[in-house]
């Protein structure tokens, strides 16, 4: 099952779980679990015209998934989704 | 893929005396240094954008490795909420501009630095020239639209842009705007609308944090000047404190970027405020508005004249564990669900450390029907500074 990380500034809307295993095929199906199970962090990941938003990014594995068929990647079983929102602390 | 673009040649000016050889004589031994490199790395002209948590172990390390020239912009003074991680400022330092208590840190490492020091904040009035005085800039600021800033005066510049940057216990580190790879806006065209995405002063940050994403950092910064390594030019670096894990993702150079794409339509330095702010208009914090407020001057009389007050403390409870108020304590992310606990018929002031969360539980609770709810302007912090300043302060 894939299973999508969390970045620690979106926890506190996932039940504080760092990850969670989705049942998907593809990268859109995986994220519209996600947000299906914890609908605090659909407003974090989507705009209200149901767009993910500029600032947060979606890696399968180590892949942009801008660069591969965006929400339509299929994944394979045991692939990483990674959710990595820009931060910009430094200090 | 790798880059790594060669940036200083070694000038004659840049020999070294015998002193400095004794200095560097690690590094010298080193053939991927050797006396070539530290030449080079004394010939290297770098800029630290803010001399704070990334920028103390970045000005440290470089002045230490013999950096010839290190700038550093910053308009800040010192505090004692900085001292947990900015560890180039000490606690007789409060008070002080930090560019001052810097100066004499790394002076007193390497008398052989050229520190140039640049009381102001990074504008887009005078980020490009600043630039072009230097070869390379590290981004050790704290907020977006600086962010945004330094990598378009990056690209517009030509220089590299060695980025970091933290947030409670995870970090991010790349090499932005060289010639070959992507720049910043590659990776993310746009900021988050403001409020969605907290600040280290609001969510916190590990105070060793800035010094493993500084120290990558200045280890990116001294590979570029060397011209040795692989760069982090196309990945980004993800450090998970807690987890203690690094993981990299490709970052791919983004043909339609408006800054250093193939069509460009940012051709200079923009409005950085307003780009920032303009498309935060869906998400505001609610700042106050027209929600009913109260300041704690108003709140200490009314609780003096013993009047019926419920105070709902919306903060978590390890901030609970640091001061409160005595009042009733639903973090503001359980506030939905436990609604049901609070009595819509009593007068409530609800409270969080500024104010912020607060105002959006006021929100809330307004919306569920609660009309006798009011928010504490400046939260428990103005409490401490203005009622009781017994109270500590976090």
């Amino acid at each position: 099952m894939p299973q999508v990380q969390i970045p620690s500034p979106l926890r506190q809307y996932s039940g504080k779980q760092a990850s969670i295993d989705v049942p998907a095929k593809t990268v859109g199906e995986a994220l519209a679990g996600l947000v299906s199970r914890h609908p605090d962090l659909k407003r974090h990941l989507y705009t209200e015209d149901g767009k993910l938003r500029a600032f947060v990014n979606v890696y399968v594995n180590d892949e942009d998934m801008r660069y591969l068929q965006k929400e339509a990647t299929v994944l394979k079983d045991g692939d990483t989704i990674s959710i990595v929102p820009s931060i910009a602390g430094g200090c | 893929m790798e880059f790594m673009p060669t940036l200083t040649e070694a000038k004659p000016e840049a020999a070294l005396s015998n002193d400095e050889i004794l200095r560097y004589s690690r590094h010298l031994i080193m053939p991927e240094v050797g006396m070539e490199g530290q030449q080079k790395l004394k010939a290297a002209k770098v800029l630290c954008i803010g001399a704070g948590g990334l920028g103390s172990p970045l000005a440290l390390y470089l002045t230490a490795a013999g950096v010839g020239t290190l700038g550093i912009v910053d308009f800040d003074v010192v505090d004692y909420t900085n001292l947990q991680r900015q560890i180039i400022h000490s606690t007789a330092d409060v008070g002080r501009k930090k560019l001052d208590s810097a100066a004499d840190k790394l002076k007193a490492i390497n008398p052989f630095l050229n520190l140039r020091t640049f009381d102001t904040k990074l504008t887009s009035a005078n980020a490009l020239e600043l630039f072009r005085q230097f070869d390379i800039v590290a981004d050790g600021t704290d907020n977006f639209p600086t962010r945004y800033l330094v990598n378009d005066a990056c690209v517009l510049t030509g220089k590299p842009n060695v980025y970091g940057s933290i947030f409670r216990f995870e970090g991010q580190a790349s090499v932005f705007a060289t010639e070959e790879g992507p720049c910043y806006r590659c990776l993310y065209p746009e900021p988050p609308p403001p409020g969605l995405v907290p600040s280290c002063a609001e969510g916190g940050v590990l105070g060793i944090l800035p010094g493993l994403v500084g120290v990558i950092q200045a280890t990116e910064t001294i590979k570029l000047i060397l011209g040795q390594g692989d760069s982090l030019v196309g990945r980004l670096l993800l450090v998970d404190a807690l987890g203690m894990k690094f993981r990299e993702l490709k970052l791919r150079k983004n043909p339609d970027c408006p800054v250093c794409g193939t069509h460009r339509t940012i051709t200079k330095l923009i409005d950085y405020e307003e780009f920032c702010g303009i498309r935060g208009v869906e998400a505001p914090v609610a700042a106050g508005g027209d929600l009913p407020a109260i300041s704690v001057e108003e709140l200490k009389k009314k609780l003096d004249a013993k009047a019926d007050i419920f105070i709902l403390d919306v903060r978590e409870p390890h901030e609970y564990q640091i001061c409160n108020l005595n009042g009733y304590l639903i973090p503001l992310g359980d506030l939905p669900k436990r609604v049901s606990e609070l009595d819509s018929s009593r007068e409530i002031v609800a409270h969080c450390k500024m104010g912020g969360r607060s105002a959006k539980a006021v929100a809330f609770l307004k919306q569920a029907g609660f009309t006798k709810v009011s928010n504490l302007t400046g939260g428990i912090t103005a409490w401490a500074e203005r009622i009781d300043n017994k109270m500590p302060k976090y």
